[in-house]
């Protein structure tokens, strides 16, 4: 598998940190119902087809990037900085909300 | 057709024309007390104790593809009982227990080998953490023994013990561990819960639950509407799509996890070895094929089939850990949808449908959990309360905070 960084262009998949659903990016407001928070950390639309998701170009350029792509073909479909969908007003990262990589096995 | 040498004799003499099909292949009927959608091992298991344990019969196990094409068709074997939360602890020791007496059980040979399973350590902290996993293992009155780097010698002569990156210091030997032939475990389920009046329709997927009040009412399959009192979800890695389709949005993300085998050698590697610091592990069939896998390839995925740098890692983990097995072939390999949870653990439970239940979330450890998997779901089916041993298998408990992160690495579906 091959991702498009919007600043780096075509790259190995393996300079890539894969983080998880893009509903990562949409962190529920201070103060925020349980419920959001249960919704923000766990629960998952899981789809068989396209889905986004949030890739950190770890062995580039350490842009975040939101990923559209194809969970049964593996296809690539779109990329972008995760910091632009921010500025389309989707309901993107406030600033300080970037999710930080973490690695299975060693501690933080 | 009961199975026994004396049969194998005699049909032998005879020519073996006496031999019958393991199970019917019946058509749907319009309504059953009990729908299982999926014909997988934790779904037959559940039909299975249902009928045997619960006199519970008017069931019928629906399967979009052949019975045990799934997960328990592509994983690698391993059973054992050595978890360290509460909550995990007494529900994997019950499922050995049950399969220590599975082949009894279901007159059924399953090949479960309790060869030993060894896991390695790399530093004092490490053997710290499996001496304590050990005594918790004891205490639940399993079995363990913490090995030195001699005791782990005596075991394992071939391991490369001086490699500079990941020493090995010892190991924590689980003799009650080992390993069960796969396809067998789901055919003799299969056959067991057939046996005892349950049908199992193959080639039928589902398409929608019907509810209605609240309640469930049925399925719609592409075999045509079957009514139901009672329906159980047991599809793994497709657990999102179903639960979807009452309306539940799961704590679940499929992900990919490769699994590999070597053309047949002579026997080499007598126990189950886990390698968790380079993310390998490897066992033996007793074919001769060298059974491995690693970690997952990481990111979400239905693809049944993984990418190249997994591929390239767990080979060289392999390599560092023994070097002995750098000239055999790989024969095949594959890839397994895991239905990954945020803690690690998997779910047995109700749901927010009356008469709607669901057994999901068993990340890569699903195997082992087929005996115990199937017992508990059926008591909750059959009698509405949990069963003891899952009671914290909750699906609410992401919400409420009761997690069972047997690993401590959050709330990350893919670092479990």
């Amino acid at each position: 598998m091959r991702i498009t960084c919007p600043l780096c262009g075509d790259r190995d998949r393996r300079e890539f940190y894969y983080y998880g659903d893009a509903v990562y990016a949409d962190r529920p407001a201070e103060g925020a119902a349980p419920e959001a928070w249960d919704a923000y950390l766990h629960l998952r639309d899981n789809p068989a087809g396209e889905t986004r998701d949030l890739w950190y170009h770890e062995m580039g350029c350490s842009a975040w990037i939101e990923v559209t792509r194809n969970t049964v073909t593996h296809a690539v479909l779109a990329t972008r900085l995760l910091a632009e969908r921010g500025q389309t007003g989707e309901g993107g990262p406030s600033g300080e909300g970037e999710p930080k990589p973490r690695r299975k096995g060693k501690p933080e | 057709m009961r199975y026994s040498g004396f049969r194998v004799l005699a049909e032998g003499l005879g020519g073996n024309k006496g031999w019958r099909p393991a199970w019917r292949d019946p058509e749907p009927k319009a309504e059953y007390d009990i729908v299982i959608i999926g014909g997988g091992g934790h779904g037959l298991s559940t039909a299975y104790y249902l009928a045997k344990n619960h006199g519970l019969t008017n069931i019928a196990v629906l399967e979009k593809g052949y019975l045990g094409g799934g997960n328990v068709g592509r994983n690698t074997t391993i059973v054992r009982a050595n978890y360290f939360l509460p909550g995990n602890q007494e529900f994997y020791s019950h499922s050995l227990k049950l399969w220590e007496g599975l082949e009894a059980d279901l007159n059924y040979n399953v090949m479960h080998s309790q060869r030993g399973l060894i896991n390695l350590f790399h530093s004092d902290g490490q053997r710290d953490a499996f001496a304590r996993r050990g005594n918790a293992m004891i205490n639940q009155g399993d079995d363990a023994e913490l090995l030195d780097r001699e005791g782990v010698r005596r075991h394992l002569p071939y391991l490369d013990f001086e490699q500079t990156r990941f020493p090995i210091y010892g190991g924590l030997l689980h003799r009650r561990g080992g390993t069960a032939r796969h396809d067998a475990v789901a055919w003799g389920y299969a056959r067991g819960a057939d046996r005892r009046g349950v049908d199992l329709i193959q080639n039928c997927e589902v398409t929608g639950i019907d509810i209605e009040g609240g309640r469930v009412t049925g399925v719609q399959t592409t075999r045509g509407a079957i009514r139901a009192k009672k329906v159980g979800i047991v599809v793994a890695g497709r657990s999102g799509q179903v639960a979807a389709m009452a309306g539940m949005r799961l704590p679940v993300e499929s992900h990919i996890l490769q699994a590999f085998v070597t053309e047949g050698l002579k026997p080499v590697i007598d126990h189950v070895v886990s390698f968790g610091m380079g993310h390998f592990y490897i066992s033996q069939s007793d074919k001769g094929g060298l059974v491995f896998g690693g970690d997952l390839d990481f990111y979400a995925s239905y693809a049944a089939r993984g990418n190249l740098p997994m591929v390239e890692h767990v080979m060289e983990a392999g390599m560092t850990l023994m070097p002995m097995i750098g000239k055999a072939k790989v024969l095949r390999s594959w890839g397994g949808i895991m239905d990954m949870t945020p803690d690690g653990s998997p779910i047995i439970d109700r749901t927010h449908v009356d008469g709607l239940y669901i057994d999901c979330g068993w990340n890569y450890g699903g195997f082992k959990a087929v005996p115990a998997s199937g017992w508990c779901m059926a008591h909750l089916m059959a009698t509405g309360e949990p069963h003891a041993v899952a009671r914290r298998f909750r699906l609410d408990r992401f919400a409420t905070g009761h997690l069972l992160d047997e690993e401590g690495t959050g709330s990350q579906h893919n670092l479990h």
